[in-house]
Order: C-alpha cells, then structure tokens, then sequence
C-alpha cells in the first residue's frame, strides 16, 4: 500500500462494505390513522360489560391519546426498515472491548420459545416445573465447574446486579464475623458499574491505583487493605486485557486482612477451560452470560449476572436456591441468612435457559473456543502494532488496548479512528474505556471472527492509520456513509426531546 | 466445532503471524499452578439436534397442554408471531446497547416510540429506555423518591406484590431506608386510616401497586393529595400493564414503577420480561436507566441518541443515580412492535374482554357452595376467593385435571390462608372457565 492515498483508493481500501439503499422511514406515530389495527382478537365469548359500572366512576379511561393505530404490514415494514439502520453481529465483527459480542447461535433463540418453556408460569407448582428446575440445576453445575467455585444463584438478571448481589454477600459474611467494615477497593481500570454498585451495598468506595505495567500495585494494595476494607473487585483478565500475574498474592494480602476477593467476571471469555477463579483465590464473583455464554445483547439487554461463590459465602445466597433431593427439583426458600431476593422469581430464566444450551453445544470443547478468542486477538494485536501505540506491552489474552497517541498528534482522536470504522464496515471497538488508557482504544474479536474476517478488520485500521497521517478531515469528519452524520449529542441533553409529540 | 470459523491450518497460519510456536504461548502470564490442565466436566458437546431433543425433554416436564389461572405479576396476554419475528432480526437481536449513534438507529429509533407509548400508557411526561422488570423498577423508584424528598422512609402498602417488597427490602437494607408496610381494608385497597397515623410528613412516599396485589384498584387520587399535602411522593407500580387499556392512567402519581410483560412477552418462567419508569419531566435528571433523545446531524437530519447520561454509571460511576447498565432493550422492543400492532381500539378491547371473563368467571365460582368474594374494591382482571378448605389442597386436586388452580395466599399473607387469587385474561375460552367452576365443585362435594 502507497503511504499517501488519494480518494478512488480511499474507497477501494474498503473491502468490506459496499453502498446500498436503505428505506426511509419516519416514526410509527406518524402513520397513524383512525380505524387501522394490526391485530385482531376472537370475539367475547362470555357476556360484555360496563366498563364505567365494573371499575366505578372515574376508574375508566375513554381513549389513549396519540396511540398509533397501524395494520399489520405497515408495523412489520416500519420495524423492519428502521432495523437495517442497526449494525448486528450478524452483519460481521462487533470489535468492542469488554463487551464480548460473539456468536449468538440460533438454536438458542429457538429453544427458548418452546411450548412448555416459554409458556411457564413462574408460581406454578413444582411438581409440573421439574423441567424449568432441572435447567436451572443443571446451568448452575456447568457455572461451577467453569470457575471452580462451590455455591451459585442465577437470580440477578444483569452483570451489575450480579456484582451488587456478591458484594450483599460479602456485606452479609463479614456481619455473621461480627463487622460489616466499610469500604470496598476498586482499581482505576475497573468498569463504572463496580463503585455504582458498591454504593448500593451500603460501602466507600476507595480507588487504588494500577502500576506502570496497567496490573494492581501490590504494596498499594497492602497500604489500602486494613481491617476497614471488605472486599477488593477485581477484573481478571483486567480491562487492559491482561491477565493479573500475581492475583494470588492480591488474594493473600485481602484474606489477611480478613476482607474477601471479588471477581468481575465480564472478561471469563479469556479463562474458560484454561484457569478457573476458585482456584486462584476468588472468592465470589458474577458471570456475564451475555458475554461469555453467548445470549444476544438484543440492542442493550436482556442479561443475566449469575453469582458464584466459595462454600464460606453459601449461606448467603439470595432467596431462593434450587435444589434437587432424590432426583426431585425444588426452590428452597428456607434460608435465613440469605441476603433476600434481588429480583422476583427465579431470574431471567430465559437467558439462563439460553446460556445452558450454549454450554452444551461446547462441553468440554470451550477450551477451543476461549483458545480461538486469544488467537484473534493476539493476531489484530500484533498486525496492528506497527500502525498504532500500545500503551502497555503485557502480553493479550481476550483483547487488546490501543491509544490513539500516534493519531493524536495529527489531531485525529480514538472517536475519529471508530467513527471513520463504521464506512469500513465495522462497528467500532470501545472508546475512552479503560480510564487509565488516555484516548484508548480497546478491541475484542471474540472466537466467532474468521482469519478472514480479523484479516479486512486489520486492513481498516491500516488504512484509517494512514489515512489519519495523509487525509485527517477524512478521518475527523467521519463517518460518511451512514443515514445520518454525527448527532448533536450536547444539544439533545440540554433540551430533551425524550417522546414524540403530536 | 460449529461456531468457530476457523481450520487448523488458518489457526496455524495465524499463530506463525503472532510468532509463537504454539496457541500454549498465549496463555503464559497464568501461572502454572493455576493452569487447568484436565478436560473441564461439562455434559456435552451436542449438536443442534441433541441441544433441542434436550429441551424438549424438559419441556415435556412442565405444564404444556395445562390449563393455568395463575397471575400475580406474570400474565398470559395474546402475541401476535409479527413481533416475536421481528425482534428475531438479527439487526435487532444480535446489536449491543445504541451508544455508536450512527448505525444503531433502529434501535435507538425503537426506543424512542417505546418511552413515548409508555407516556401515553401511564400518563406521564417522561418514560425510560427499561429497567429489568417490575420488581427492580419498583426498587428503583423508591430510590428515586429518596433523593428527590431527601427523606429516608417509605410508606409500603401490604398489597403491593410480595416479592417486589422483598427485592425493595433487600436493596434498602444497607442505604439507611426504612421501609414501613401499612395494612389494607376489607375493600382490599390501602387502609387509610393506618396511614394517618404514619408520620406521613416524614416520609419519602406512599408506595401503592394498582390494580394491587389482590386484583383490587387503589384509590390514588386520594392517596396522591395525601402525599403531596405531606411533602411526600406517591410512587405506584402497575404489575398487570394490560389494565391501561382500560383503567384511569395514574397521572397523579409522581413516579411509575411498571412491568410490561404482559404486551406480548412470554412467562418464561419468570423473565425476561421489560420494567419501565415514567415520571414528570422537572425529575428526569434524578431518573436511573438510559434514554434515548431526539435530536440533529450537521445536516440537519432527524436523529437519535442515548442522552442524559451525566446520570448513569458509565459517566459518574460511585455517584450515579444506579448501577444498571444492561437493561432488556430486547423485551422493550417486543412490547412496542405488540402495542403497535394492537394498537388503540385493539388495547382497549383486550381490556374489557379481561374484565369481561374476570367478572363471568368470579360469578361462576361464587355459585359454588362455600366459596366467596374476600374483597370488596373493584378489580380489573384478578380477585381474590375464600374456599372452604386449604387452596393447596384443592390444586393439587386441580392439576390431575390439568389445570393449575388460585394462588394460595398464605404463604405470603398468614392472615389469608384459605385465600386464592385467580386470573382470567382475553385468553381463557368460556369453557376453560366453567371447566374450573365444575372441578372445584367436585373437589369441594368430596369429603376430605
């Protein structure tokens, strides 16, 4: 490739997306009228009411203002148009950075909908939910064999409720010894939910410090861990994508103190079937099955944050636990030092259901799959050194952090670079994540990309390194294929718009 | 394996690039001693058809092909196949949450329309992007109602579901809230009187669900200038979604705690379905979750983007209004494409045909000997029944007929043992009712 690129090459350097018409559409209040409907019911078959006599004077509403009223083809046209405005997973690679976008298999999406799945009813009795019961128990075997651990709930329904619910755990452990303690360490590279989350368990948040190498400062560490600290979260792999080399040192310096190790668990997809948390010394952490176990992100959620843990932490897990008893499933609710319910029923048991069928597919294989997730990685990794700063230079596992220090100095920034990815024909990787990485640029391939796929992903970001040298505006005013341009984001916050009007 | 893209001689290929003998070197910063070096002891691996053929096998475990009138929370409401084919999309199913603005515009366009439908539903000015689901929203709320009042103590209405006072229990534990629980009346609906007495001037606010726990309507005008006369907030939360059909949106209510399950998403057991939280505009910066917000590209184009999130925890991390992060943008997406679809006649008249076959199947279950009405207030699609003897029993009976029978109350009211609460929805045929009048009949006439 020349080191000075003019604007047909410019275009001809993005091999993976070409043009295409997309439909224009506006929003489904818009089409409205009078009259129209996109679903019928069967007639009533038992007599009709009095709407205002059965609710009482008052309690009824006449019409709902403004509610759209669409046929049937114009609501599957609508949504169907503004979808192909979305990037997918399905589309190609979905880069970003802690976030572990790979894969959702469809025979997943298919289970999840059968006749006697789907249609359960989460009070029904046990005796006619032994299905529903044995997936759970059987999802939460293969979540403790994965990371070594002895105790689990699959109640909390996202990453961020997970980590509140282990910390809960912490909290109620620490109060059985007699001292619930105060605080709880978190290292600067750790993701926003973390000092959120600490904040609701009722504990100080106290920030320490990474070292030079982006790993946790042990003798920082041994300073901040006193009898007043509780826990310590720590993501591992970090989110600099390293792994932490002397986390059974962090997990000693805690259990001396008598404060426990908290895991956030967002980066598993590096460890599965290589190591296994319960035997470096964690002691309770969530797993993202949104991530790692491949459910589909659905445009922000559903998740699931299940919560393992070691045996000192067991009688703490929220209400209620299943269990199986001579082959017999059932919840237990009788646990009085459990920490109580963080969400009613038993969790996003459809996600949950999804997760399992996941671990199936794999079984032991997930080794495979966590091994292929490195490979890529490392591959981007070093085929993208030459064209971009790697601000610390340990070695990768799932992902890899870039800065756009390189770019900067052309005055092209880590937004410019993701933006100017999306006329690639890539989704952007993570931007301005980790904290402790100015300008960073943080990219996950995940197992699901081929070498092909790693291959035109690499040959974009070459491009937009030189392009970025050769044509910054290009790069900066990006992208320029998209329906819409850049959105004024500071306007939209300071006078929200945040419903359609009439 | 399936799933993964690669040949041996690609991996090859790709680990000579890397420079490294073998994909072992990769793993080199996990020491030894904690290296995995035996197979992990998972079933599996499966291919597709055994992945099915298993869930089959526990599908036919549960309780497909019963007949259930089971609520309280989790509501069997028609779906159309348009929107659970839509949501299928890869383009929808397969995208993370919008935060690159310029290629997720279906989802963020998507998300629009819901916090707008859920305005027209609830009545309110502002609506979120969702929150986990009714349970979590309630929590939230409540949260919310303490950092808009400063106050550290709510009102909870006894009849406000049992498990969602649990998870507000569980979160206002360690924040310093006190979470007091007022009784109800022989109407079923909040006893006013026990309110009175409750230092309401120092409360954050009345918490209320309508309809309740039991089926019943709360009185909110009434219960909202109480509040407000106090300096308190009145926080509801609607658990059965599909009454809005129908039923006086909560207007007065200063923030709404929703579940939309029931437009159009499946039981599943018990998630995922969709929370919401509406509110008055003047306390939008104190509201948890995303939104999404309409604005302009330099051209001028309408456009849309995630807003306001100086609230969230990405941004403000220990000093967000919430840890949420991951919401159920899927189910949001679900309940908009159904509410589109049956639209505003269609809600309306799924509406009354709930409390059309709740009021005939109340009748037909009165007329058995020894069973009776336990509350008076008015109800939309569920209500509450006293029986001669203990409800467990009667559905253990019910379900060799395949029916799944009343919830017994019990276990979350002592006070109401012998209570069963039942739920008919647009759903139950005529016949499938008057089938659980004539078992319960039965079941009664033979001596215990």
């Amino acid at each position: 490739m020349s080191s000075k690129l003019t604007e047909p090459e410019v275009v001809a350097a993005i091999r993976k997306a070409g043009r295409q018409v997309n439909q224009n559409e506006g929003l489904i209040f818009e089409k409205s009228a009078p009259g129209k409907r996109g679903m019928e019911l069967p007639p009533l078959d038992v007599p009709s009411v009095d709407p205002a006599e059965v609710l009482g004077p008052g309690n009824s509403r006449d019409s709902i203002e403004g509610f759209p009223e669409v046929s049937e083809i114009e609501v599957i046209r609508h949504f169907t148009r503004i979808s192909t405005w979305n990037y997918a997973i399905d589309l190609g690679m979905y880069p970003l950075g802690s976030c572990t976008m790979k894969y959702n298999p469809r025979v997943n999406e298919h289970v999840a909908r059968l006749d006697g799945l789907a249609s359960e009813h989460p009070a029904q009795p046990a005796d006619v939910s032994q299905g529903c019961l044995r997936i759970l128990y059987d999802l939460q075997k293969c979540l403790l064999a994965i990371t070594g651990m002895d105790a689990v709930t699959l109640q909390p329904v996202a990453g961020a409720q997970g980590e509140l619910t282990g910390l809960l755990m912490i909290r109620a452990y620490l109060e059985s010894q007699g001292n619930a303690r105060k605080k709880v360490l978190i290292p600067d590279s750790a993701h926003g939910t973390n000092p959120a989350s600490v904040v609701i368990a009722g504990y100080e948040v106290q920030n320490i410090k990474s070292n030079t190498r982006g790993q946790i400062d042990t003798d920082h560490l041994r300073e901040f861990a006193t009898e007043d600290v509780a826990a310590l979260m720590v993501t591992n792999p970090s989110t600099i994508g390293v792994f932490e080399e002397r986390i059974a040192e962090i997990s000693a310096i805690l259990h001396e103190k008598g404060a426990l190790l908290y895991m956030d668990g967002a980066n598993m997809n590096a460890l599965a079937g290589v190591t296994r948390p319960g035997d470096f010394g964690v002691d309770v952490m969530h797993l993202n099955l949104h991530k790692t176990f491949s459910t589909p992100h659905g445009g922000g959620g559903p998740g699931a944050g299940p919560v393992v843990a070691k045996k000192i932490l067991e009688p703490f897990l929220p209400v209620p636990v299943v269990v199986q008893k001579n082959g017999r499933y059932a919840f237990d609710h009788n646990r009085p030092k459990s920490v109580g319910r963080v969400r009613a029923y038993c969790g996003n048991f459809g996600v949950l259901l999804r997760a399992l069928a996941y671990t199936l597919a794999y079984g032991p294989g997930i080794l495979q799959a966590t091994e292929d997730a490195v490979l890529n990685a490392n591959y981007i990794r070093k085929n993208l050194e030459d064209s971009f700063d790697l601000p610390y230079n340990l070695p990768s596992m799932h992902e890899v952090v870039f800065s756009d220090a390189r770019q900067k100095k052309h005055g092209v920034n880590t937004m410019d670079i993701a933006k100017r990815l999306i006329d690639y024909g890539f989704h952007p990787y993570t931007t301005a994540f980790p904290l402790i990485v100015p300008g960073a640029m943080m990219i996950e391939p995940t197992e699901s990309e081929s070498k092909e796929e790693c291959d035109l992903f690499i040959d974009a970001m070459r491009s937009i390194a030189l392009e970025a040298e050769t044509n910054p505006e290009l790069v900066k005013t990006a992208p320029h294929s998209t329906r819409v341009g850049r959105l004024d984001e500071v306007g939209a916050a300071r006078k929200p718009i945040l419903r359609w009007k009439p | 394996m399936r799933y993964l893209p690669k040949s041996p001689s690609e991996r090859e290929e790709m680990l000579e690039s890397i420079g490294t003998a073998s994909v072992e070197d990769l793993f080199q910063s996990i020491p030894e001693k904690f290296r995995l070096r035996a197979p992990l002891d998972l079933p599996g691996p499966l291919s597709e058809m055994e992945i099915i053929q298993y869930f089959q096998a526990r599908a036919s475990e549960n309780a497909r092909g019963y007949t259930s009138f089971l609520g309280a929370g989790v509501y069997q409401h028609v779906r159309s196949v348009v929107a659970d084919a839509l949501i299928q999309r890869g383009e929808f199913l397969t995208s993370y949450t919008p935060y690159q603005a310029e290629i997720s515009q279906g989802t963020l366009t998507a998300i629009f329309e819901f916090q707008t439908l859920m305005c027209q539903l609830t009545g309110q000015e502002v609506a979120n992007a969702s929150m986990y689901d009714g349970s979590t929203a309630l929590t939230e709320a409540v949260l919310m109602a303490e950092r808009l009042t400063g106050k550290h103590r709510v009102l909870v209405a006894r009849s406000v579901h049992p498990e969602y006072r649990q998870v507000l229990a569980t979160y206002a534990k360690n924040l310093g809230l006190t979470v007091e629980e007022i009784g109800y009346t022989k109407s079923g609906q909040l006893d006013t009187s026990a309110l009175a007495k409750a230092k309401l001037d120092e409360a954050a606010a009345i918490v209320v669900q309508s309809p309740n726990f039991f089926g019943v309507l709360e009185e909110l005008p009434a219960l909202a200038d109480a509040a407000h006369a106090a300096g308190a907030l009145l926080v509801t939360t609607i658990a059965e979604a599909a009454s809005l059909g129908i039923v006086r949106p909560p207007s007065e209510a200063d923030i709404i705690a929703m579940e939309g399950q029931s437009f159009g998403i499946p039981p599943s057991y018990g998630g995922p379905y969709v929370g919401v939280i509406a509110t008055r505009e003047k306390f939008v910066r104190q509201m948890p979750g995303r939104l999404a917000g309409q604005t302009t590209d330099g051209e001028g184009r309408r456009g849309f983007v995630l807003t306001l999130a100086t609230r969230e925890q990405h941004i403000r991390r220990e000093k967000a209004t919430s840890n949420i992060c991951t919401n159920e943008a899927l189910y949001a997406l679900a309940a908009t494409i159904h509410l589109c679809l049956i639209g505003k006649e269609g809600l309306r008249e799924l509406a009354l045909q709930n409390l059309a076959k709740a009021r005939f199947a109340a009748s037909e279950l009165e007329k058995i000997p020894g069973v009776k009405r336990v509350f008076s207030g008015r109800v939309f699609n569920e209500f509450v029944l006293e029986f001669p003897r203990s409800v467990k029993l009667i559905n253990a009976a019910l379900l060799r007929e395949k029916i799944i029978g009343p919830l017994p109350l019990g276990l979350h009211y002592p006070e109401l043992t012998k209570r069963g609460l039942v739920c008919v929805t647009e759903i139950m045929p005529r016949a499938e009712i008057e089938r659980l009048a004539v078992a319960i009949k039965k079941i009664l006439e033979t001596p215990l």
